[in-house]
């Protein structure tokens, strides 16, 4: 067993060490009842060639984004990563170290975190971010969470353009705490409305730009409306590519912006590991959740950095933390760094337009077929279309011809008499001729 | 797991020099990346744009975002510059208690980056992605097969997250049986995980503290008292964050449910036990478990995780959106139920990444070796414990075996006027990376030791030799080298105080303006 160190020899010499007749003489406190003698009925052991063997066919069995003319998004991005990002992040002192409890030999991983904070908030037009949460779902929660604490309100209210899997992640946090949500109906380009929901118990609107139905909103009246009724403006966003082209929402008066940071430096995975960038104003600083790294000196009085404000947390202050965050997202954190490092702004803001451009051929050539109308009025490298038939049995179509069309919205939210809009996506990955390739099966599809 | 007690660090005792570079042999100095990049420069080469009107409704960004930019050779030393100020697994004994620091197979890294793992979305037609959701649905019999439970809950990102699950499936049950406004106490040991009580209050119960007895477990008599027709559920730690198994959990269980309440499980130290004990027949109700603990996925430096729950009988019909189900020939993804409330916990379907590399490990460990596992990952905890106890305090160790980690107290050190977090800083600079310290609570100055099962013989005895030296000078009154250590990390004893009074948690380019002003 090539994992395990110890021989036979060994273990008969730490038995004697310790005392003990046998390795059963140290499971003593087990009930009896509970005591296995025999193994579980899974396979034994297997070697690494057989075991690759098995997962490659497993992994056949799926089609690669890569293989296809591919359009998907609602919240997850296909982006090209640089291959330094993935050598770097394999390095042992990354890959296998700890959070870091022990500052003055985790220096490497507490500096990139003091630099991932300094660069979200930067994207974000913020003041300070936090280390990173799991994925913009549940730091959208942990946001409307923190916006209760710091208003001490009980009332959220949720955009119609928030991605229902966004909305469901924070209504299940918000009832669990007796915290009242009011939730705008789907809309394409209705932002806007929550203010209309705003009263005198309401913590923040929740608003999200670009929305999941690609719409760009500006959200400075929000704001101006939500703070004048005492309420906070959280951001979302899930494409954060978008930051490099669109007003950031810092910019537009947001309080806290929390977002899905998978499009930088991570692979799509099927759903996670992602990673959730979350940020604000420096005053609302001690009722963020989640790691904090922060500059400090040593005995010497040479610069270093420590984890800081952690009495927030939970090792610290248990049922009265902020949140119950323990284990983050540092590693796809340092993948988002380190990209965003290779890019820096001039590479961020080129990578931008090259996603909106793409966009805009894509809409032009989607809505030049016949039935098909292009329902965002405004976009990033996302938008929301109309078919003449429903969007699932398109989408099922087009995928045996080679098409990845998109996300069918009443997948995302059923129910909500939407089913004939798709949602598509477009990045610096897709090529001419897969624009081409979509329009061309699309118009047979639908003819 | 933690770091309670702030530092601040003793100057002097260093037998050092200044270098004019600022580099230390092969360790070169670092600056901040916004100190030496610029924000036109670039490590990636993009097309240019074909320069066409934008739709972008008049929002474009047009003020400067001030993110710097590294050219691919300097990025490449950036990282790998700061990756030599961290310690890691691949370097030394890493015996962080709770933590469960062993090493991370490659063949799973190399798995979670096929591209037929790796290249898909989550939201992809579910007919392109048959493999993967066959592969959950693997790790799904493999994870029920050996603790026991009937059903599991993949989507939980973390350890955290997996109590959420549990906590809130609890919820879940307790609102159909019409409790969910009168059970809203949850009982949690002294000694749990900080977790325990912060995702319990998280799902918006009244924790209620319960105290332990002498020998490290929970007090059942004390339990016993709290129960009532308030209590939701139990949070217990098993094998506990003594490191010892609870002997009366069989007792806790049945007193619980006799209560009406639930009994979620901690699985954090499941490693001590997979494959010899199986959680389902302890009478639990729901246990994450942290794949990145017990099934060998990397740390990352503080993440990603993953914590699939898994779920007794009661609980399974209160799980969680989306899940797998078998359809025929092939698999189908569940993620809607009409009238289900627990609803949905994140955005998509877990960490897949992960999935992958735990099913790597187990595949390759089989039913065989993971029992072997946990028998050589208790053996060298017991073997450390056997090495130090007599030297230093070990409380429990008179009641009998330690599980995977051993318990020390300060009691030794505080008779020669040092700290835990003294001896910790003085085992940096002999190459290895601390044990957890003042975790558990229940025990001063604790200090928690988890060698993993990934240890060899001759590593332990190397970690516990300097050990017993270092006790030694403390022992003999050398209170200056202890309070002056580290002097070998890339850095010295940092001021965490000064940290958290005065918090800096940003560079900005006005104040390192004024900096360089002033200088």
């Amino acid at each position: 067993m090539r994992y395990l160190p110890l021989t036979q020899q060994d273990r008969a010499e730490m038995l004697a060490r310790i005392g003990a007749a046998s390795v059963d003489d140290l499971y003593t406190d087990v009930p009896a009842v509970a005591r296995r003698t025999g193994l579980v009925d899974l396979p034994l052991h297997q070697g690494e060639l057989q075991v690759e063997r098995a997962l490659k066919a497993m992994a056949a069995k799926n089609t690669p984004a890569g293989s296809t003319a591919f359009f998907v998004g609602a919240g997850a991005y296909r982006h090209h990563v640089p291959a330094s990002v993935d050598h770097l992040i394999q390095r042992s002192e990354f890959l296998t170290t700890y959070t870091p409890y022990q500052p003055e030999i985790a220096q490497g991983t507490l500096q990139m975190l003091y630099e991932f904070q300094t660069q979200v908030a930067l994207l974000t037009g913020m003041e300070v971010a936090n280390a990173s949460m799991w994925d913009g779902s549940t730091a959208t929660a942990e946001a409307a969470m923190m916006a209760t604490r710091v208003t001490k309100r009980g009332k959220v209210v949720l955009s119609g353009g928030l991605h229902p899997h966004y909305a469901d992640v924070t209504k299940l946090i918000c009832d669990a705490n007796k915290i009242a949500v009011a939730a705008c109906p789907a809309a394409i380009d209705g932002e806007a409305k929550v203010v209309d929901l705003i009263d005198s118990d309401t913590a923040c609107v929740i608003v999200q730009t670009p929305n999941v139905f690609g719409t760009i909103t500006d959200l400075a009246a929000i704001a101006e409306a939500a703070h004048a009724k005492g309420a906070l403006l959280v951001a979302v966003f899930t494409e954060c590519v978008s930051l490099g082209a669109v007003k950031s929402p810092g910019e537009m008066g947001a309080d806290i912006v929390v977002g899905e940071g998978q499009s930088i430096g991570n692979a799509l995975n099927f759903g996670g590991p992602y990673v959730g960038l979350f940020a604000t104003r420096e005053k609302f600083v001690r009722q963020m959740p989640g790691r904090l790294a922060g500059e400090t000196v040593d005995a010497d009085g040479k610069r270093g950095y420590v984890l800081t404000l952690s009495t927030r947390e939970q090792h610290i202050r248990r049922e009265k933390a902020t949140s119950n965050i323990c284990t983050n997202s540092g590693l796809c954190a340092l993948a988002w760094s380190i990209h965003m490092t290779l890019l820096g702004e001039a590479g961020l803001r080129r990578l931008a337009v090259l996603n909106h451009e793409r966009a805009c051929d894509l809409a032009d050539a989607l809505g030049g077929v016949k039935g098909v109308e292009v329902l965002t009025p405004r976009f990033f490298n996302e938008f929301a279309i109309r078919l003449p038939k429903r969007a699932d049995a398109v989408v099922e179509t087009l995928a045996a011809k080679g098409v990845l069309a998109g996300v069918p919205f009443s997948r995302l939210a059923p129910g909500t008499g939407l089913d004939d809009v798709l949602l598509v996506a477009a990045t610096e990955t897709n090529t001419d001729d897969d624009v081409a390739l979509y329009a061309r099966e699309l118009k047979k599809a639908l003819a | 797991m933690t770091q309670l007690r702030s530092t601040r660090g003793v100057s002097g005792g260093a037998a050092d020099f200044e270098t004019v570079s600022g580099s230390r042999g092969g360790l070169q100095a670092t600056w901040l990346l916004f100190e030496y990049g610029a924000v036109d420069r670039s490590g990636v080469d993009l097309p240019a744009p074909k320069g066409r009107p934008d739709r972008l409704g008049g929002l474009a960004r047009t003020a400067p975002i001030g993110v710097p930019g590294l050219s691919e050779p300097e990025a490449v030393r950036h990282y790998v510059r700061l990756s030599q100020r961290n310690t890691a697994i691949d370097l030394g004994v890493f015996p962080l208690g709770s933590c469960t620091m062993k090493h991370n197979p490659r063949l799973n890294e190399r798995m979670a980056r096929l591209d037929g793992f790796a290249d898909i979305h989550p939201l992809q037609p579910v007919s392109t992605v048959q493999g993967a959701l066959a592969l959950m649905q693997e790790l799904s019999r493999w994870l029920t097969s050996l603790t026991g439970m009937p059903a599991v809950a993949l989507s939980p990102k973390a350890g955290a997250h997996g109590e959420l699950c549990g906590m809130l499936a609890i919820r879940q049950a307790l609102i159909a049986r019409g409790e969910g406004e009168t059970r809203r106490r949850v009982l949690v040991p002294s000694a749990a995980h900080g977790t325990n009580p912060a995702t319990a209050a998280a799902c918006g119960f009244i924790v209620d503290e319960v105290p332990g007895t002498e020998d490290g477990r929970v007090d059942v008599e004390a339990f016993k008292a709290k129960l009532g027709p308030d209590v939701a559920a139990v949070m217990l730690t098993n094998p506990n964050t003594c490191g010892l198994f609870e002997r009366d959990v069989k007792a806790i269980a049945d007193l619980i449910h006799e209560a009406g309440g639930y009994f979620y499980c901690d699985g954090a130290n499941y490693n001590a036990i997979v494959g010899r004990v199986r959680p389902g027949d302890l009478g639990v109700d729901a246990m994450h478990i942290n794949l990145h603990k017990t099934f060998s996925t990397p740390h990352g430096g503080g993440g990603p995780g993953a914590g699939p729950t898994v779920l007794s009988e009661r609980l399974a019909p209160f799980a969680p959106v989306p899940y797998v189900v078998a359809d025929g020939e092939g698999f189908k993804l569940v993620e809607h139920v009409e009238g289900q409330e627990f609803g949905r916990m994140v955005a998509f379907h877990g960490q897949m990444g992960m999935f992958v590399r735990a099913l790597a490990y187990m595949m390759s460990h089989g039913a065989d070796g993971l029992r072997q596992v946990a028998e050589d990952a208790v053996l060298n905890a017991n073997y450390v414990l056997a090495r130090l106890k007599d030297a230093f305090d070990a409380p429990f160790a008179k009641y009998g075996p330690c599980m995977h980690e051993a318990l020390l107290s300060d009691k030794e050190l505080r008779a020669h006027g040092l700290e835990t977090v003294d001896l910790a800083k003085a085992l940096i600079d002999e190459g290895f990376h601390p044990m957890t310290v003042y975790f558990p609570l229940v025990v001063h100055g604790a200090m928690l030791i988890e060698p993993t099962e990934t240890e060899s013989k001759t590593e332990l005895d190397r970690f516990c030799d300097v050990m017993l030296a270092l006790e030694a000078r403390a022992e003999a009154g050398e209170v200056e080298f202890f309070k002056t250590s580290p002097r070998l990390a890339p850095v010295r004893r940092l001021d965490e105080t000064r940290a958290a009074r005065q918090p800096k948690l940003r560079w900005k380019a006005e104040e390192a303006a004024m900096k360089q002003a002033a200088e």
